[in-house]
């Protein structure tokens, strides 16, 4: 029987992303729980296996094992729809991203776009399940959710708008491939295309945080304000299965910063490249997105659309026009 | 326009100084004593129930059987019993029992007595299934202990 390798390698791909998210969300739950716990000076989970290593399979058997309630008056389709929704463009994401100079599931010339078209679906996920959940908290959650992911889709954008020009594709692995040499060769310190470029990888980092609705911008689940804000009504493997769709948010969104301005799988002093350094540096971004949350307090609901539209916006503006300005004159 | 470059970036700056104080939090030993494996001493001046003293040359408790803490207390919960016995000077303690489950800790059992024959335990491991576990012969211990 003739099997076709590219079925084999698609099948690969998919149960080894599908793997990858899913890991990652559960142990990313057990880095933040004891990073948290550090900074503030406490152990962190330490009793079910060796360091509280097995919390997040004893977490995920909790979910999984609770019933998944659907309220009554909810409306049925967009309840049940609203968990894939945020999952799956998540998954579908990762399909782009080259982790090393081989390993990349489909390398597309529009990887990028196809990165930022699927991380939008991630609202109308949030937006739908917090609809159809008939709470009061979720539609003020869903609200705010919409209004900060359009305050901060834009300097986001115009922002890989600037590092697109100077690149010229929009291919993730032509972009890595611009970077590699060692650390001086990184779109973070390509100054001669842009002196701002730090202050351009500042502002997607922070931007990034706030489409992945994480602490200090995370007004989608304020606690203290919104019971759980769009999960309000979700229980069990529901609420887990939005919760894995947010940690590989992260996950994409570190990844997509470390191939744009880190330099994806470069080494630092250009030795030894491959898919380790790569995995350095995203969960480098990712234990400083963990830091942020700790450190930080919530920003006010003003605060946060006043730093997007007063702050951001007309910085990553000012640098799309000198870098085109650089571009043109050098 | 100055105003507005120097507010974002000294913003930004106390954003970073605020970071670099957690992280030097991060890498600092854990403060948590992890309870049932590991206590820490109690200070001097904790009050647990109170407890017979030793007479450090007899090994015997100080206690006059004079009724003093009895009086003293405010709660009723101090029951001393002594007995005259020949050859031994004064009163001898035949039962010192301490209803703990209407003591309110108050302390004035321990200083009004002359001798300093109580003072307070450090004891405050006291969980039980019974109420009579609450009522402590405080005699009886204080020969437990010798």
């Amino acid at each position: 029987m003739h099997v076709d390798p590219e079925i084999i390698r698609l099948l690969a791909f998919l149960v080894g992303v599908i793997a990858f998210a899913a890991l990652n969300a559960a142990y990313l739950v057990w880095l933040e729980r004891k990073e948290a716990a550090h900074i503030q000076r406490r152990i962190g989970p330490k009793e079910v296996g060796p360091f509280g290593l097995l919390q997040p399979l004893v977490d995920g058997i909790k979910l999984m094992t609770k019933q998944l309630i659907v309220p009554a008056g909810v409306d049925p389709v967009l309840f049940k729809i609203a968990p894939i929704l945020v999952m799956v463009p998540a998954i579908m994401s990762f399909v782009t991203i080259p982790f090393s100079e081989t390993l990349v599931a489909r390398n597309l010339d529009i990887g990028l776009l196809v990165i930022f078209a699927f991380a939008s679906v991630n609202v109308l996920g949030l937006l739908l399940g917090a609809w159809g959940s008939r709470n009061k908290y979720a539609v003020i959650s869903a609200a705010r959710v919409v209004s900060q992911n359009v305050a901060y889709e834009i300097p986001m954008l115009v922002t890989v708008v600037t590092l697109v020009m100077i690149t010229g594709t929009m291919n993730l692995h032509n972009i890595v491939t611009q970077q590699l040499g060692g650390f001086w060769n990184w779109n973070l310190l390509n100054l001669s295309a842009s002196p701002l470029m730090p202050v351009a990888f500042l502002i997607f980092f922070v931007c990034m945080l706030a489409e992945t609705n994480r602490a200090p911008f995370d007004m989608a689940e304020a606690e203290s304000e919104l019971v759980a804000g769009a999960f309000t009504e979700y229980s069990g493997m529901g609420f887990g299965v939005f919760f894995m769709g947010e940690y590989a948010n992260i996950v994409i969104g570190a990844s997509v910063a470390t191939i744009l301005f880190l330099g994806g799988w470069d080494c630092p002093l250009g030795l030894f490249p491959g898919v380790h350094w790569f995995l350095i540096k995203m969960y480098f971004l990712i234990f400083t997105v963990i830091w942020i949350r700790w450190t930080y307090p919530r920003t006010t609901f003003y605060g946060l659309l006043n730093l997007s539209w007063k702050i951001l916006i007309p910085i990553s503006f000012f640098n799309l026009i000198l870098t085109s300005a650089m571009l043109k004159v050098f | 326009m100055i105003d507005y470059l120097r507010e974002i970036i000294s913003g930004t700056w106390s954003l970073f100084v605020g970071l670099g104080i957690t992280i030097r939090y991060f890498f600092q030993p854990v403060v948590t004593v992890q309870y049932p494996h590991e206590t820490l001493p109690m200070t001097p001046r904790f009050r647990g129930h109170i407890e017979l003293t030793k007479d450090v040359e007899s090994g015997e408790t100080k206690c006059i059987v004079c009724g003093m803490c009895q009086k003293a207390c405010p709660s009723n919960c101090i029951t001393v019993n002594g007995e005259k016995r020949e050859g031994v000077k004064g009163k001898v303690l035949t039962e010192y029992t301490l209803d703990f489950t209407k003591c309110s800790l108050c302390g004035l059992c321990v200083e009004s007595c002359p001798t300093e024959a109580i003072t307070f335990s450090k004891d405050y491991n006291l969980a039980g299934l019974t109420k009579e576990a609450y009522i402590f012969d405080l005699k009886k211990r204080l020969e437990a202990k010798n």
